[in-house]
């Protein structure tokens, strides 16, 4: 197959897709990839922004044997044949990460002991593993106030680290995008222009392509712990959407309901707002059975009862955003 | 005084009328190029001038050119930054106010060459004044035939806009400016593609500053080899420097690149040396993102030859000893003045000016400045200095665009050459309050 492009990525090859990025070619050896704060797959134009996924590529190409002298953003830079990447095997990369994170830290309320995206947030599971357990931050944290957008979907804009993705996604699922950045810099805030609120029919997704806890269901605020409910595949005929869900349970109710996503944290397709928040009953829905969430989720099976202990770094919250 | 490329006639009276510049030769590389020349032989001319970018990367504009991807079915666009922004940089302004019709007359030359039928000047949102002088030069050009359909009868079309920016210094990033001009918010783009193969409306594009757009029609009235002639080496031609601080003398000068530094701040010709006769203390000699260079590494290179201005002396030493020659804003700074209180001022701005899509850049600036903030007023630590050293550490190289350089070499350099000045704030904070910011005081004029 001439047209396979080979990359190396730690010493492990593969051969690869013209146009594969080097993120989704790590993705591929499935070892060790590297993370991806904003890139998202099912939307077009994600990434580039957060720089978790730097890596090195230590030689270009095969015809092009220098490397690119700049660390780059894995989830764009597409791979070239030949093409040698670093990713954790490079002290430099993991430097690197360990300032990305520190930064995306910096400024984050740190709230997750009452945050309801806690156990499922990749902010947290990113700082466990690439973060450091202290803090060099001692000036006052950035806060927003919380707006309105809606009955559905609460924004806290404090916890938000600016990926883009729920932009992205209102522009590509919906037909009318009511909300985006506002300012600039370190106050640049998602927000709908003088309080609209986000109502239409896929607007709930936005709350699925959140990494954090900055847009989070209504209906499920503050009900449970992610990791005490337990999730379920369902479907129903939906005039909609494809009606496939995971429905999130406490004992006999359904306590939320949300899309499918991969290991990657990506949605395997969107849903609609009614298959989402109006069909609470066990009778609306065909169950399919319980969801492998994967080894390392906290929300996997038989961890439901544990209590989890939060890393170092989560405990160290003096400033609690409510 | 050396050769005046760009100011020869500034002072010449009407010189900012059409019929004014005309008399002084104006529109003649128009007549030159598009009745005897090929666009490819404009390259040419230009790429034998080894005219550099005077935006601040001083990327070889010949070069930049001929990358435009001329193959493709789509509209070719030139686009002149005039988002000038860079604090200690006023020269493109200073052009554009006086001698409006030498930008114009450059653009159409420089549209020729590049094949382009539509072109615009992206001038920063507050100089609105500046705005209304080129719509009026263009209207004027418009009338005389210099531009529109079939210009000077050769069948080549142009049409010019000036688009006023919406006051961002983010803009004047090119792909953030490509952007806006979009009518999008200003996010620089992640690259590649790079605007020659996908800028404007996804076509190839390509972005000059408004002084390297401006030499364009001497380099085709003379030629290239004439404007190679000029400066050393690789510096070919003259440079704006936009000068200010402890000077006597601040302003625009326009200097055949190759004069000694210490030539620049002390002759009565260009600087006329610091004001009462103080002690030179620190450079700033490219605008406020190139790094801050003491007086004896400014004046002579750790070689102990004497620094040029030239792109290649000013960097002679690499980011260790030297500096850059950037956009050409040069601050000067007297034995009075307080480096931590400066690169504060600085910081702010980067800070301020962060257009905040990634994390280093929008985290780190404003980590530096509260950081900074502290140590001048009195509150800092010993450990804040190496903290600063690493955040800026963090934020280089980690970005989208160069604005987290930027951010990150004002910090870097002041502490690589003043980490003295920095430990005595922190320990002795009551005897630093009594020192100025006389960039910031002596620069508005
Ligand atoms: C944050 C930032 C601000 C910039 N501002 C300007 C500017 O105001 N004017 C300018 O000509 N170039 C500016 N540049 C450089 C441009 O991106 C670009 O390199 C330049 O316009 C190219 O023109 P040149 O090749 O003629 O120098 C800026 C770059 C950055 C990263
Ligand atoms: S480096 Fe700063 S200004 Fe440039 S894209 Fe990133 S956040 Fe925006
Ligand atoms: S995932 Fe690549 S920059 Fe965010």
């Amino acid at each position: 197959m001439s047209d396979l492009l080979k990359v190396t990525i730690d010493g492990k090859s593969i051969e690869v897709a013209p146009g594969t990025t080097i993120l989704q070619a790590a993705r591929q050896i499935g070892d060790k990839y590297p993370p991806a704060m904003c890139y998202y797959t099912p939307l077009k134009n994600t990434g580039g922004k957060c720089r978790v996924c730097l890596v090195k590529v230590s030689q270009t190409s095969e015809a092009n044997p220098r490397p690119i002298p700049k660390l780059v953003a894995s989830c764009l830079t597409k791979v070239e044949n030949g093409m040698v990447v670093e990713n954790e095997s490079s002290a430099e990369v993991l430097e690197a990460r360990k300032g990305v994170v520190e930064f995306l830290l910096i400024n984050h309320p740190l709230d997750c002991p009452i945050c309801d995206q806690a156990g499922e947030c990749d902010l947290q599971n990113l700082s466990y593993e690439h973060g450091t357990e202290t803090t060099r931050y001692e000036e006052g944290r950035r806060e927003f106030n919380k707006i309105d957008i809606g009955p559905h979907i609460q924004l806290h804009m404090t916890r938000c680290i600016l990926c883009y993705r729920c932009v992205y996604a209102a522009d590509q699922l919906t037909n009318s995008r009511v909300h985006g950045v506002l300012n600039r810099g370190d106050v640049s805030e998602i927000s709908t222009y003088i309080q609209n609120s986000i109502d239409n029919d896929f607007s709930g997704n936005i709350i699925d392509v959140c990494p954090v806890g900055a847009l989070t269901d209504k209906t499920y605020r503050f009900k449970q712990r992610v990791w005490f409910s337990k999730p379920y595949n369902a479907h129903r005929n939906c005039t909609k959407c494809s009606g496939k869900t995971v429905l999130w349970m406490k004992d006999e109710n359904i306590i939320r309901v949300t899309a499918r996503k991969n290991k990657f944290g990506e949605v395997e397709e969107f849903i609609c707002n009614e298959c989402r928040f109006d069909h609470r009953s066990k009778t609306d829905w065909v169950i399919e059975g319980v969801r492998d969430m994967g080894d390392d989720s906290v929300i996997s099976a038989n961890k439901y009862e544990l209590p989890v202990v939060s890393p170092a770094v989560l405990v160290d919250s003096k400033f609690v955003s409510e | 005084m050396g050769k005046q490329i760009l100011l020869e006639h500034i002072n010449k009276p009407g010189i900012n009328t059409i019929d004014g510049y005309m008399k002084n030769g104006g529109y003649a590389s128009v007549e030159k190029a598009l009745k005897s020349m090929s666009p490819d032989q404009v390259v040419e001319e230009v790429k034998t001038s080894g005219l550099r970018g005077r935006g601040g990367a001083g990327f070889p504009t010949g070069m930049k050119w001929s990358f435009l991807d001329k193959k493709s079915n789509k509209p070719k666009y030139l686009v002149c930054n005039a988002d000038e922004s860079e604090p200690g940089t006023f020269k493109d302004r200073y052009l554009m106010e006086r001698i409006p019709h030498l930008l114009i007359e450059g653009m159409i030359t420089s549209s020729f060459a590049l094949t382009a039928n539509t072109s615009y000047i992206y001038v920063r949102g507050e100089m609105m004044y500046v705005i209304r002088i080129l719509e009026k030069a263009i209207a004027e050009a418009y009338a005389k035939g210099f531009l529109g359909k079939n210009i000077l009868g050769t069948g080549y079309d142009l049409d010019l806009y000036v688009h006023p920016g919406g006051g961002a210094y983010i803009c004047g990033e090119e792909t953030a400016l490509l952007e806006s001009l979009e009518g999008k918010r200003g996010n620089p783009r992640n690259k590649p593609p790079f605007p020659a193969v996908s800028g404007l409306y996804d076509s190839p594009t390509v972005v000059n500053n408004v002084e390297t757009i401006a030499a364009v029609p001497w380099i085709i009235n003379n030629g290239g080899a004439s404007y190679a002639a000029i400066g050393i080496g690789k510096s070919s031609g003259t440079k704006l420097i936009s000068a200010c601080g402890n000077i006597n003398k601040p302003g625009v000068y326009e200097i055949e690149l190759g004069v000694p530094v210490e030539e620049f701040i002390y002759s009565d010709q260009y600087c006329g040396g610091i004001p009462e006769n103080r002690e030179l203390k620190a450079v700033v000699a490219g605008g406020s993102s190139v790094p801050i260079l003491p007086k004896e590494l400014i004046l002579k290179t750790a070689n102990g030859e004497p620094r040029l201005m030239t792109y290649e002396s000013l960097s002679d030493g690499g980011f260790v000893s030297g500096t850059m020659l950037g956009s050409g804003g040069f601050i000067v700074f007297n034995d009075q003045a307080c480096i931590v209180r400066n690169l504060w001022n600085f910081t702010r701005f980067y800070h301020h000016e962060s257009c905040g899509q990634c994390s280093p850049c929008r985290e780190g600036t404003g980590w530096m400045e509260k950081v900074l903030h502290r140590i001048e007023h009195g509150h800092g630590k010993m450990t804040d200095i190496d903290l600063l050293v690493d955040v800026a550490k963090k934020i280089e190289g980690k970005t989208i665009c160069p604005l987290g350089e930027a951010a990150a070499w004002p910090v870097a350099s002041a502490i690589r050459h003043f980490r003295k000045e920095f430990e005595n704030h922190i320990l002795h904070p009551e005897s630093c309050s009594a020192k100025h910011l006389y960039f910031g005081t002596l620069a508005v004029h």
